[in-house]
């Protein structure tokens, strides 16, 4: 059962047509990361530079769900800094000073650009420049874009990470780094599945804090463990690192294919991956089998939200038994999710972008047994009778790795087993 | 350039959306990028609406800038009419889109629609939620409602009720049954309720009612000006200001000797009860919009026995009254919209309770000081499935059943004081009636070397640490389910491997 063959990237969906759409779109911007980014990372402070929408966006979003003080904020711009009656660099320079005052323990600040930013060209990079120069070697200053009008949800995350790659120290020590925002209860577990197999050194980026001494160089190799991060890719592979290409670690068979891409690149035997991964395996299937009872044979349909769309699918459809109507996605990075797209089996519409009156009538027509979408229309349709899972609830629950995998099938099996559950 | 934390309001399109989205047939066509439909969950989650907001975003992206989006707001406003059939449009410009200056009142007027389309000026940078609200109203008002005779009987319109409205959903049923029991016709309830229709029958009615200064008072001017309507100055919020709004509209309805009583009302002998003695002098902080705190300052005073240390309000526009006001209490208003300066005045004058927003009780929270909302913005939980109105006679009882609710009760106050060093009476604990917080027996954070349950399990070191990852809120179940799944395996220790065995075996 071990033997490892090359995914052919042609299978399975993988050539399917692709339905383009360009209507309006119903998603988050980028900015939206900033809520699960500045947990991770806890020497962070995100600096918004944008408009009370921005603010209010990210206490409305973070609001449905965290009550805590937040390492995030808005600069607001004002009347006075867009008809140039001010210095909004001066301005800037000044409300820095005051936040890094207020706040002694903030390590990295990122100056975040939005769409008001762009639009009036404030460029953030030189202030991040001039910043760093003002409040260096405590503080690092660095700048990325999440705005909607360039970044949809967790394209945010992608600006994040690949903003931090030009500044990391160059090595030349042989490692493997894992890439991607993790619930640091999942990072252990794959690091230490990882590490049982003696592969090591194994970094995380984003490290939890600045300290951690994370370097890259051409002796890298990384393994990507979220499908929506493929600028940060590219800004590592420009520093000469090398990324593995699989599956990513959702379920039993993802996970299994994911760790197996990393051990073969390390040169793990076969003996060594299933004497560390049988017993989380055999684990993950018992959970996934229970929720699986539910799912079997049940449709799904995905409204386009954060990336996850498509490693998602197939795990729904190849470990839990599930049917795929549309796998809706706001950008097809076929480079990443190929190996993903490869395993499910033709049948469902592949769909990019989004025209979300359109997508409504194909899914009302449908009538899928369960919908993934965001939460401005979870309740609209759950009121028209069908039953939803809210999209964003994905990227905030640990879902990665063998132990999360019964959580995962869970979050999807719990709309269905609700409904049956009420008397109503 | 102004460093926010948490905003008290959101941009103006906000408040346009919430006037639209309380209303029927009536669509919004809104010039702005993908990131701002997240303002539809506001409805959907937090006010739990069944309904999309009926709002049409361009979600123009930055490969659409300096080309063509000024077509795409066109096209948008098109493909929105001949899906949704409004009887009339409203357009406006978001922050970004105001930057980009396509005007989009121009453009949706120049297509020729068969419908009335209403643009909007929004001016994000300068203005807030409540700003887009009144304003949104205001001219829905001006461009729909034209002359009409007035009702042969005695009517009145109710104004100011909006979507995502702070129990705007029961105080306008309280208000409305309040002045039917008065034999007073209700002609229109609007926004929230009404079609542009609707609002094009405004005149009809004998007067006003203002429900919400916040969003209505510009209308209802207009109204006064436009066809001699007169409106209501005083908000029913609490016994005593219900009893003056009933003064008020049985003069405006030319009553006489209007009943200030109802068999409903209970604040006062639930106030004078002696159960309720501890509540005096109690020190509280009020903050929230204008309205809400200058009402509950009066109702905090007058009606619980408290006394208040501070009050104030984050709506600029309403600082006059506010000031005027806390004049008499003695007190400076408080007027901003910068949470923390909220923070730094609650902290210095150490209130026992704060009646505020969403924010105060971030606020309480941090500072151990108990909160009751009174006032937009709010979270979920302040939507409540149950009538619970701040309005009337029935918004009164319920002022003082919230208020009470996160105190530590009278006779458990005198247990604290008495038994300081008792286990379940410690500092710590809070009231009694509130659980879900970390168990006292859990907060230190240092994991013994091993434990032993009753049964003679152990937990290894690094299976408890383990278990210390999982929230508190689940981690009770997580012990148990593990021991249970421990025993009937025949295990003596219990390791990391055991403890994901259980959460497999009980996975659903």
């Amino acid at each position: 059962m071990n033997t490892h063959r090359p995914i052919e990237l042609s299978k399975g969906c993988g050539s399917a047509p692709v339905l383009k759409e360009r209507g309006q779109r119903e998603v988050f911007c980028g900015l939206t990361g900033i809520i699960w980014l500045h947990r991770k990372m806890q020497d962070a402070f995100f600096l918004v530079v944008g408009s009370r929408t921005c603010a209010h966006l990210l206490q409305s979003a973070a609001g449905v769900m965290i009550f805590a003080e937040p390492r995030f904020g808005t600069a607001i711009l004002e009347e006075t800094d867009l008809a140039g009656m001010v210095d909004a660099h001066e301005e800037l320079d000044r409300e820095v000073a005051r936040l890094l005052e207020r706040r002694p323990d903030i390590r990295q600040l990122f100056l975040v650009g939005s769409c008001p930013s762009e639009v009036i060209k404030l460029d953030l990079g030189r202030a991040a420049e001039r910043l760093t120069q003002v409040h260096a070697p405590r503080v690092r200053v660095l700048n990325y874009s999440g705005s909607g009008i360039e970044t949809t949800f967790t394209q945010g995350e992608d600006a994040c990470l690949a903003s931090m790659v030009p500044v990391l120290p160059q090595t030349e020590t042989e490692q493997l780094v894992l890439v991607g925002a993790l619930p640091d209860v999942v990072e252990d577990q794959l690091v230490g599945l990882l590490k049982a197999m003696g592969i090591g050194p194994v970094k995380c980026l984003p490290a939890r804090t600045v300290e951690d001494d994370l370097g890259i160089g051409p002796n890298t190799v990384f393994a990507l463990t979220q499908p929506f991060l493929g600028d940060t890719a590219a800004a590592l592979e420009g520093r000469g690192a090398t990324r593995l290409s699989a599956p990513f670690p959702f379920g039993e068979q993802g996970t299994t294919d994911w760790l197996r891409a990393i051990a073969d690149a390390h040169g793990v035997s076969a003996a060594k991956f299933d004497e560390v991964t049988e017993a989380p395996r055999a684990r993950a299937r018992k959970a996934i089998a229970a929720a699986k009872e539910v799912l079997d044979g049940k449709s799904v349909f995905f409204f386009p939200d954060s990336q996850l769309e498509v490693p998602l699918a197939r795990f729904l459809v190849n470990e839990c038994g599930m049917t795929a109507v549309e796998i809706g996605t706001p950008y097809l990075h076929k480079g990443l999710v190929g190996p993903d797209l490869a395993q499910i089996a033709e049948g469902p519409t592949i769909s990019e972008g989004q025209d979300v009156d359109l997508q409504l009538d194909r899914c009302r027509a449908a009538r899928p047994d369960l919908t993934v979408c965001g939460l401005g229309l979870a309740n609209p349709l759950e009121a028209e009778g069908l039953s939803t899972k809210w999209a964003i609830e994905l990227v905030f629950t640990p879902v990665h790795g063998y132990e999360q995998a019964g959580d995962l099938a869970g979050l999807f099996s719990r709309p269905l087993r609700r409904r049956e559950a009420l008397a109503l | 350039m102004k460093l926010t934390v948490w905003t008290y309001e959101g941009p103006p399109h906000v408040g346009a959306m919430r006037v639209a989205t309380g209303m029927k047939d009536l669509h919004f066509v809104l010039h702005a990028p993908q990131g701002d439909t997240y303002a539809d969950l506001l409805f959907t989650m937090i006010e739990r609406r069944g309904h999309r907001p009926p709002v049409t975003y361009t979600t123009f992206q930055a490969r659409d800038l300096g080309s063509d989006t000024a077509d795409l707001f066109k096209a948008t406003c098109q493909d929105a009419y001949d899906r949704f059939k409004p009887q009339a449009l409203i357009v406006a410009a978001s922050c970004t889109a105001e930057l980009i200056q396509d005007d989009p009142g121009g453009l949706a007027q120049s297509m020729g629609l068969p419908v009335p389309v209403i643009p909007l000026e929004l001016p994000s940078y300068q203005r807030k939620e409540a700003f887009g609200t009144s304003e949104t109203f205001l001219q829905l008002v001006r461009h729909l409602a034209g002359p009409v005779e007035r009702t042969p009987e005695v009517t009145c319109n109710i104004l100011g009720p909006t979507g995502l409205g702070f129990r705007h959903r029961d105080d306008v049923a309280e208000i409305e049954k309040l002045l039917l029991g008065m034999g007073i016709g209700i002609n229109v309830i609007g926004p929230m309720g009404s079609s542009p229709a609707d609002i094009a029958r405004l005149g009809a009615a004998h007067f006003n009612v203002m429900l919400y200064p916040e969003s209505a008072e510009p209308a209802c001017r207009h109204l006064e000006r436009a066809f001699g309507q007169p409106y209501t100055k005083c908000v029913p919020l609490g016994v005593g200001a219900t009893r003056d709004f009933i003064k008020e509209v049985a003069e405006l309805a030319d009553m006489s000797q209007p009943s200030l009583e109802s068999p409903d009302l209970r604040l006062p002998w639930w106030s004078r009860s002696v159960d309720s003695t501890y509540l005096t002098g109690k020190r509280v902080f009020v903050f929230g919009d204008a309205t809400h705190a200058m009402a509950a300052a009066r109702v905090a005073r007058d009606e619980m026995g408290f006394e208040v240390v501070g009050m104030g309000c984050y709506n600029r526009e309403f600082a006059r009254p506010m000031r005027a006001l806390a004049k008499d209490y003695g007190l400076e208003a408080l007027i901003t919209d910068d949470y923390l300066e909220v923070e730094r005045a609650i902290e210095a004058l150490q209130p026992e309770m704060i009646l505020g927003t969403q924010m105060e009780r971030h606020i309480g929270k941090r500072l151990g000081i108990p909160c009751a909302v009174i006032s937009a913005p709010v979270h979920v939980q302040d939507f409540p499935a149950r009538y619970s109105p701040q309005m009337g006679w029935e918004g009164a009882n319920v002022l003082f059943d919230t208020w009470i609710h996160p105190l530590v009760m009278g006779l458990e106050e005198h247990l604290l004081h008495m038994f300081r060093e008792d286990f379940e009476f410690h500092d710590a604990a809070g009231p009694s009636h509130h659980g879900g917080h970390t168990p006292a027996s859990e907060i230190k954070v240092d994991v013994p070397e091993m434990t032993v349950t009753e049964d003679g399990l152990s937990w290894a070191v690094d299976a408890e640490k383990e278990l210390r990852k999982i929230p508190f809120f689940v981690r009770g179940k997580a012990r148990r389910n593990t021991e249970k799944f421990a025993s009937e395996k025949g295990l003596s220790t219990i390791s990391i491997d055991t403890l994901y065995e259980a959460k497999a075996h009980y996975a659903r």
